[in-house]
């Protein structure tokens, strides 16, 4: 009981102490008399704007992160050095991409005999270990980029393929003979050396300088990988 | 030292609360550092379980306190809104240095960084020896313990797999290409590294487990090369020299190395006749478990060497129509005599 007490008067008084113990320093000098009240500081309005994130609609959430979402799109299609999308790395592009990646390369139909064609769940597993393995890669070999950021990059530069595929599908709806097949080719190669172009600009620069191609390979063949698996999709009718 | 340490702590008390928080400075974001250094530690660190005990019941007791203020000091409510938000804040920060050192200490990838420490034009140049076998079998050769190449081989593998695969039109039922392509690979790197290994064991051969998969791994360089070729050129012939030419090159550098470190005929004898057998059935599988859809087609596009068609022998049928038809007769007579 007393011990209750004692420990809820010491932790009142830490709480006290904190908001009195930036004016324990204060030298007053005998000359200049002191004047004013000591008073709580007013750091309620603080509080309550971080608060707010949680009151706020979902609409606004929803459009804040819609919107940093698009400028990492934006930051991927124009590859220049910048630092943006690492310092405020996020995994709902990443997520947005390979979903829809994934389900177009799955063809929507359901009972087909054609099991070769990748389903939902390998494309979505090749992405996503693909990207830890090449992060794991990439941080054993000194790199000083983290996990997550890493993450981000290689999941974001999947735009350019998603892309692609997109432009595969429609030009399929045209007929899928050597023209179309030359065309989905110049155009997956376009992507996926556009892919690998972006990810490298974001993530050698975290590399030793001579290590860089070390970094690259791995990379390479992973948006190789999901390339080809663009190239060869055929949907069934 | 002291300097040193005090230094340190100058420069990172910038951003700390006035009466001291609960935040270890030295959070390790990135670096990837395993080695905890006991000198920075802070005495809050201690123990974690009894840590966050204390916390939690810090603030539960804050709780407390902020509710008996707020019942009879409406207007301080704000205050304790702001106390609330920051000894959560301060909790949470703490739980994430505690989770933080837990990681670092167990699912460290330190343990793995020193094999990965190597330039491009060796892995380069440990590639080309791959395929050269060494002339010097009376010292033991030296065989560098390093994982990027291997595991780099590894994945190059499987992305071929999948091209010889979907090239083929194999398909596969209780299971996904992928899963297929890569189980294939990584089992037979690991499985027959370990296996070489054990029997290492048993010859007294001097090769240590690292060095074992890093042989194997630079081995498959040359079935790399040769699936590529002849998943995209289907010559059966071509496929037979390069099977031999290439496979026997790498089969033959890892052979050498493995009869430097040997004593003995028997177990040298013993050890690289297994490792010869498995690595060139292994690209003897390869090329022909892929390969059905394509072999059907050119036999088919051959001709003559189809057999003609059979004829069907017609007894049995006429025997059994007849057994028939006696059968309803003799029913028929026996139904009529009634």
């Amino acid at each position: 009981m007393v011990v209750c007490q004692l420990k809820r008067t010491f932790a009142t008084m830490n709480v006290f102490n904190y908001f009195f113990a930036g004016l324990s320093d204060i030298s007053i000098s005998e000359d200049i008399p002191v004047e004013g009240d000591i008073s709580m500081p007013v750091g309620s309005q603080n509080a309550d704007n971080d608060f707010s994130t949680l009151d706020e609609p979902v609409k606004d959430t929803i459009l804040r992160d819609l919107r940093a979402v698009g400028q990492k799109f934006v930051h991927v299609m124009y590859p220049k050095k910048s630092s943006a999308l690492l310092r405020d790395w996020d995994l709902w592009g990443p997520l947005l991409l390979c979903v829809t990646l994934a389900l177009m390369l799955q063809g929507g139909s359901v009972d087909s005999e054609e099991d070769g064609r990748p389903q939902f769940a390998e494309v979505f597993v090749i992405i996503w270990f693909g990207s830890v393995i090449i992060t794991l890669n990439s941080k054993l070999l000194g790199g000083t980029i983290s996990f997550f950021q890493s993450l981000c990059v290689l999941g974001y530069c999947i735009l350019p393929l998603t892309v692609a595929m997109i432009v595969c599908r429609i030009v399929l709806l045209g007929g899928s003979g050597l023209v179309s097949f030359v065309v989905r080719l110049i155009v997956v190669t376009a992507s996926f050396s556009w892919s690998t172009f972006a990810s490298t600009a974001f993530l050698a620069d975290s590399q030793p300088p001579n290590r860089k191609a070390l970094v690259v390979y791995p990379v390479f063949l992973f948006y190789f990988v999901i390339g080809w698996m663009i190239l060869t999709f055929s949907p069934s009718h | 030292m002291c300097k040193t340490m005090s230094a340190s702590q100058g420069s990172t008390n910038t951003n700390t609360e006035p009466w001291g928080s609960f935040e270890d400075n030295n959070i390790i974001q990135g670096s990837g550092s395993a080695v905890i250094d006991m000198e920075n530690m802070d005495d809050t660190s201690g123990s974690s379980f009894e840590d966050m005990g204390e916390m939690h019941q810090r603030m539960k007791e804050e709780e407390e306190v902020t509710a008996e203020a707020a019942a009879i000091h409406p207007e301080r409510l704000s205050h304790m809104r702001v106390l609330i938000y920051l000894v959560s804040t301060q909790v949470w920060q703490a739980g994430k240095q505690q989770a933080s050192k837990a990681f670092n200490l167990y699912a460290n990838i330190d343990i793995l960084r020193p094999y990965f420490d190597v330039e491009p034009n060796q892995v380069r140049n440990r590639l080309i020896e791959s395929l050269i076998p060494v002339r010097m079998i009376n010292f033991p050769q030296k065989v560098a313990g390093e994982l990027y190449g291997p595991m780099m081989l590894v994945f190059t593998m499987v992305a071929i797999l999948l091209h010889g695969m979907k090239t083929s039109g194999t398909v596969i039922r209780e299971g996904t290409l992928m899963g297929t392509a890569i189980g294939t690979c990584f089992g037979y790197w690991l499985g027959v590294s370990s296996f070489i290994y054990f029997l290492a064991y048993l010859c007294n051969a001097q090769i240590t487990m690292l060095q074992m998969l890093s042989l194997l791994g630079y081995g498959l360089f040359g079935h790399c090369m040769v699936l590529f070729i002849t998943y995209n050129v289907h010559f059966h012939s071509l496929f037979y020299i390069l099977w031999l030419v290439i496979g026997g090159l790498s089969t033959l550098r890892m052979v050498a190395v493995l009869i430097s470190r040997t004593v003995g005929q028997t177990p040298r004898l013993f050890l690289c006749g297994t490792l010869a057998a498995l690595h060139m059935l292994f690209l003897l599988y390869l090329h022909f478990a892929y390969h059905k859809m394509v072999e059907g087609i050119l036999d088919t596009l051959e001709g003559p060497n189809i057999p003609p068609i059979q004829r069907v022998a017609r007894d049995v049928p006429v025997v059994a129509s007849a057994v028939v038809n006696a059968t309803i007769k003799s029913i028929a007579a026996v139904v009529q005599s009634q």
